[in-house]
């Protein structure tokens, strides 16, 4: 940020641009423009698919590289195991792909590329992405419901043990709580990351201002918002995990309703 | 009052949803604890209940950055 740029602007690191004159690309009337955002999806998937294939020699005695990426594995087949129980097998590899997904784009977001004049791009970010990774998720509690429940799936929205006269409002509860799950689902990952990556633009923006207003202002205001930050962005670090684990624990709650029923 | 000068009101206010939400989830990780040193064996089989309620307590609060944030932003 130049000197004479009176103000950052912290939410122009959301911003979606067409990469390398691709902003003019059509399919069918649709701009298919490759963007910053396209990018980083295509780098975290290129990451995640060599940390996962470096695990994958299946050697009897596991090295530190497939010892992680079992840990992840363990870690999701656990989580499935406690939530759905032996069903939730079969659900691991979309489980464990969601997560990591998540985690290795909020992490990749996260890494302080800009020093050497790369801009790492948060595509979690944005609702449009989150919204879609929460849509799979709701799609796969619809159709594993009905696939496996038939209409008896509605019985989800009346709890066991209702009195009859209390359906009539039971019901539209549960129902709007059901249909609101896609949307909190989505929301809380997209708003959670962004909120952070605000946080953080604008704290920096503190340190520059500050330290271009003397070294008064310096030492006042930078010097502390420049500590602030290192452990704002531990904290993000924690985040970005959480959010993940989060993300991947309500899918398979979600997954559990549809499963199980109640 | 000018419309410009209402919304930043309003998104200044919507800061307090935020801070209740801090409320929340401190809430949250508290009794956890407070209950985890009762009996720490149990502790680690409600590790999946403690991350539902902090979810459900951290998401009110990040409705209320949306609702600052579409104040100043898009209305």
């Amino acid at each position: 940020m130049a000197a004479e740029q009176a103000k950052v602007d912290p939410m122009h690191q959301f911003t979606i641009e067409p990469l390398a004159g691709s902003g003019g690309w059509e399919l069918a009337g649709y701009n298919i423009a490759f963007t910053n955002s396209a990018l980083w999806m295509l780098i975290t998937t290129v990451v995640l698919f060599l940390f996962v294939l470096g695990g994958m020699k299946r050697e009897l005695v596991p090295g530190r590289w497939q010892m992680t990426v079992e840990t992840f594995t363990g870690f999701i087949d656990n989580m499935l195991e406690a939530n759905i129980g032996k069903a939730g097998r079969k659900y691991v590899p979309y489980v464990f792909s969601l997560f990591m997904f998540i985690l290795f784009a909020n992490i990749l977001g996260l890494l302080p590329l800009g020093v050497i004049g790369l801009h790492p791009f948060t595509f979690t970010s944005h609702f449009t992405v989150t919204g879609v990774l929460a849509i799979i998720s709701f799609s796969i509690v619809l159709l594993v419901g009905f696939w496996k429940h038939g209409l008896h799936f509605f019985s989800l929205f009346v709890p066991h043990g209702t009195p009859l006269p209390m359906i009539p409002i039971i019901a539209p509860i549960e129902f709007i709580s059901f249909m609101v799950r896609p949307f909190s689902l989505g929301l809380r990952l997209f708003v959670a990351m962004m909120a952070g990556h605000v946080l953080l633009e604008v704290l920096s923006s503190f340190v520059i201002d500050g330290t271009n207003a003397g070294a008064l202002w310096g030492s006042v205001v930078g010097l502390p918002s420049f500590i602030l930050m290192v452990g704002i962005c531990a904290l993000e670090l924690l985040v970005a995990g959480i959010q993940a684990y989060v993300f991947a624990l309500l899918t398979s709650l979600y997954i559990n309703d549809a499963e199980n029923l109640h | 009052m000018e419309m410009e000068a209402a919304k930043l009101i309003g998104a200044g206010l919507a800061a307090i949803g935020a801070g209740m939400a801090a409320i929340g989830v401190g809430n949250v990780f508290g009794s956890f604890l407070e209950s985890a040193l009762r009996n720490p064996g149990a502790a680690d089989g409600q590790q999946g209940r403690l991350f539902i309620g902090f979810a459900a307590a951290e998401l009110l609060g990040l409705l209320a950055f949306v609702v600052a944030m579409i104040l100043i932003f898009v209305a």
